[in-house]
């Protein structure tokens, strides 16, 4: 089984996120960026799976500018075998929406026969959820949404586990497919200083978006960003009584 | 650090790869840090309070996970394990453990990856090597570095512990003070006197000992005023038998081996030391934004403006030291003398950075949760060990010196 797996480059989880003051966007520049988190799962994932001896070879892929070298890198310093960045500019980076990264997959998977895709189960800059279910259709290929536990399934099959809510719903999916990682499904090792230098010299390939012939153009137009409002302070009530009047008339509580 | 956990700030790699050529990072040693930065995050710092408190942190189960990381294989020869990298990427990690929110860990730490190893690494016989290097890369065993002694710490050449030859053995006795780790030590590399040589420079060996040999006895740990979840103590050595096998390269030359493992010794003692005077230095500037006083903040005050200034200008000369120290090092050049430099002025530095912040932070700077306080209490230790200010102003005066009466002549 030879598998592509999506790691996006985005800003780092503890950073404190800031709105640009002419609330086109967050402010990104300057920042400390991470691969994607629930990406690092779904590398783990296929890669501990190519150590079970379940799959041949783990492929990195990102759609990003310049700088998604660095989670590619990253990547292959966790046991990606290649690595593929298909380049755009800074500009187009920040507008690429989950449709296009799809359909860019699409081109790499029909280009490379790939058994299975694993992508995480959403990024964390823009919380969108659609790019696995997209990449699925596109290529109408069974999906595996949001696993927890990837095993062997027979006779060319896999089973995952998937938490959905109220409980565990194990499924059978047919490969080739498409899986997105949920945070329970593995903890994702460090790089090591060894494998960050074996990295250096894995093979990581380089194609500019315009040679998959894929269309970016935006479809969706960022009106405005805005910061969460602020939580406004509380008010002193002079008594128990007090507080329950104002937390019926409020309506917290039932007259 | 309660300091720093408060606003959960982002937790930086210590360096910030960017377009612009680093003096001494690639971006393999960025790589290293991030990846470093993330397991300090995640696995260590959230039990730091914890183990501040109780005196002790689990050596063996913290040094297994940063073995695993590579954390003591850097510049140590691939042929036991290690990975063959030069001492900047020793720098780039001494300067990332800096994360870790106390002083204890990274001090412990650096005895390990650059004071009880780099003589071993370099001079020590295969056997040697398999028996102590490589296990203690991976994390494994934990070690010591043991030179000084309490009536010989900056006069390295007054140690008094010898042995002496019993067929093929050597027969140790004497005591060794301010050990690192020492309690929860598997070995240590400790310095001692093999021969009646009358030239104190000429008659010192480097020895593994096992620190379960018997005749090694352990002092309780030290009560020190910083460093607290670190074990400090002191050894003694009665009649300690070990075989002559254990002496690293060649016997007599400990002494000038030991002065070649102090200067990268001091090197990573100034990187360890970067960090954590910048965090000091920008969660006082967090606080003084916060903090309203005469109806303004603290940070409108323009004495809080030029002190921050000028600890920040002065802590980003060290680190450019540093790095000039580390390029020339890397080249092969003497560095003594900037090492020096750059050690003394961490030392002095750390003093400065955190009596002026706490200063800034007032009443709240003095509670013993606050990460300022623990700071101050920590890196008071960078003027003493390591080679204490006073050696470090005595080895560039010596330099200078020997300048100027070359110049003279």
């Amino acid at each position: 089984m030879k598998i592509l797996v999506g790691v996006k480059r985005v800003v780092d989880y503890a950073v404190k996120i800031r709105v640009k003051p002419d609330r086109s966007g967050v402010v990104t520049e300057g920042v400390q960026h991470s691969m994607n988190p629930f990406d690092e799962i779904a590398l783990e994932e296929a890669v501990k799976l190519k150590e079970k001896k379940l799959a041949t070879e783990v492929v990195a892929f990102s759609l990003g500018g310049p700088k998604s070298a660095e989670v590619l890198r990253t990547a292959l310093a966790k046991g990606a075998d290649k690595a593929i960045h298909v380049q755009v500019s800074d500009d187009e980076a920040g507008k690429l929406e989950s449709f296009h990264v799809a359909k860019t997959l699409q081109k790499i998977v029909e280009q490379e026969k790939f058994d299975a895709v694993f992508l995480g189960k959403q990024a964390i800059d823009d919380d969108s959820s659609q790019t696995a279910p997209i990449l699925a259709g596109l290529l109408d290929w069974p999906q595996a949404l949001y696993a927890s536990k990837v095993e062997e399934g027979g006779s060319g099959h896999m089973k995952v586990t998937r938490e959905i809510d109220g409980g565990l719903d194990t499924i059978k999916v047919k490969v080739p497919f498409v899986l997105s990682a949920d945070l329970r499904l593995n903890e994702p090792r460090y790089a090591t200083l060894p494998n960050i230098m074996k990295a250096k010299k894995k093979p990581l390939k380089n194609i500019p978006i315009k040679d998959l012939g894929v269309d970016i153009t935006p479809q969706t137009e960022t009106v405005e960003v805005t910061e969460p409002p602020v939580r406004k302070a509380g008010g002193f009530v002079e008594d128990v009584s007090a507080l329950v009047a104002k937390l019926k008339e409020k309506g917290f509580v039932k007259a | 650090m309660a300091l720093l956990a408060r606003k959960a700030p982002a937790l930086l790699p210590a360096s910030t790869s960017s377009a612009v050529k680093h003096m001494i990072y690639e971006d393999s040693h960025f790589a290293m840090q991030n990846s470093l930065a993330k397991m300090i995050k995640e696995k260590i710092n959230p039990n730091v309070a914890q183990w501040e408190k109780s005196g002790r942190y689990p050596a063996h189960y913290v040094f297994k996970m940063l073995g695993q990381l590579g954390v003591f294989a850097v510049n140590k020869p691939v042929e036991f394990g290690g990975t063959g990298r030069d001492f900047s990427m020793s720098i780039a990690v001494a300067e990332q453990i800096g994360a870790v929110d106390c002083g204890s860990i990274p001090m412990s730490v650096m005895v390990q990856t650059d004071m009880s190893t780099p003589a071993l690494a370099q001079f020590g016989s295969d056997f040697l090597r398999n028996r102590f290097l490589r296990p203690s890369m991976n994390g494994d065993l934990v070690s010591s570095i043991a030179v000084s002694e309490p009536h010989a710490g900056s006069d390295v050449s007054a140690i008094r512990t010898y042995a002496r030859r019993y067929g093929t053995d050597l027969i140790i006795n004497g005591s060794k003070m301010w050990i690192t780790n020492g309690d929860q030590a598997d070995w240590a590399c400790v310095l001692v006197n093999t021969s009646n040589e009358k030239n104190l420079h000429k008659n010192k060996s480097l020895i593994c000992i096992p620190l379960d040999t018997p005749g090694v006895h352990r002092s309780t740990p030290l009560d020190k005023l910083g460093m607290r979840s670190s074990d400090t103590v002191q050894l003694f050595f009665e009649d300690v038998r070990v075989p002559s096998s254990y002496i690293i390269g060649e016997e007599g030359r400990g002494f000038s081996y030991q002065m070649k493992q102090f200067n990268d010794e001091r090197l990573v003692t100034v990187a360890v030391g970067l960090l954590p005077l910048q965090k000091c230095i920008n969660e006082t500037i967090e606080y003084a934004r916060e903090r309203s006083i005469f109806g303004k903040t603290l940070l409108d005050q323009q004495y809080v403006q030029f002190r921050l200034a000028e600890l920040e200008a002065e802590l980003e000369a060290t680190r450019s030291l540093l790095y000039r120290t580390v390029l020339a090092r890397c080249q092969d050049e003497d560095v003594s003398m900037l090492t020096a430099m750059a050690k003394l002025k961490i030392g002095r530095l750390a003093r400065k950075v955190t009596d002026q912040c706490l200063q800034i932070w007032g009443g709240a700077g003095y509670l013993n949760d606050n990460g300022i306080s623990r700071a101050f209490r920590d890196f008071r230790i960078f003027s003493i060990g390591a080679g204490c200010d006073e050696v470090m102003m005595q080895i560039i005066h010596k330099t200078q010196s020997k300048r100027q009466q070359q110049k003279s002549i």
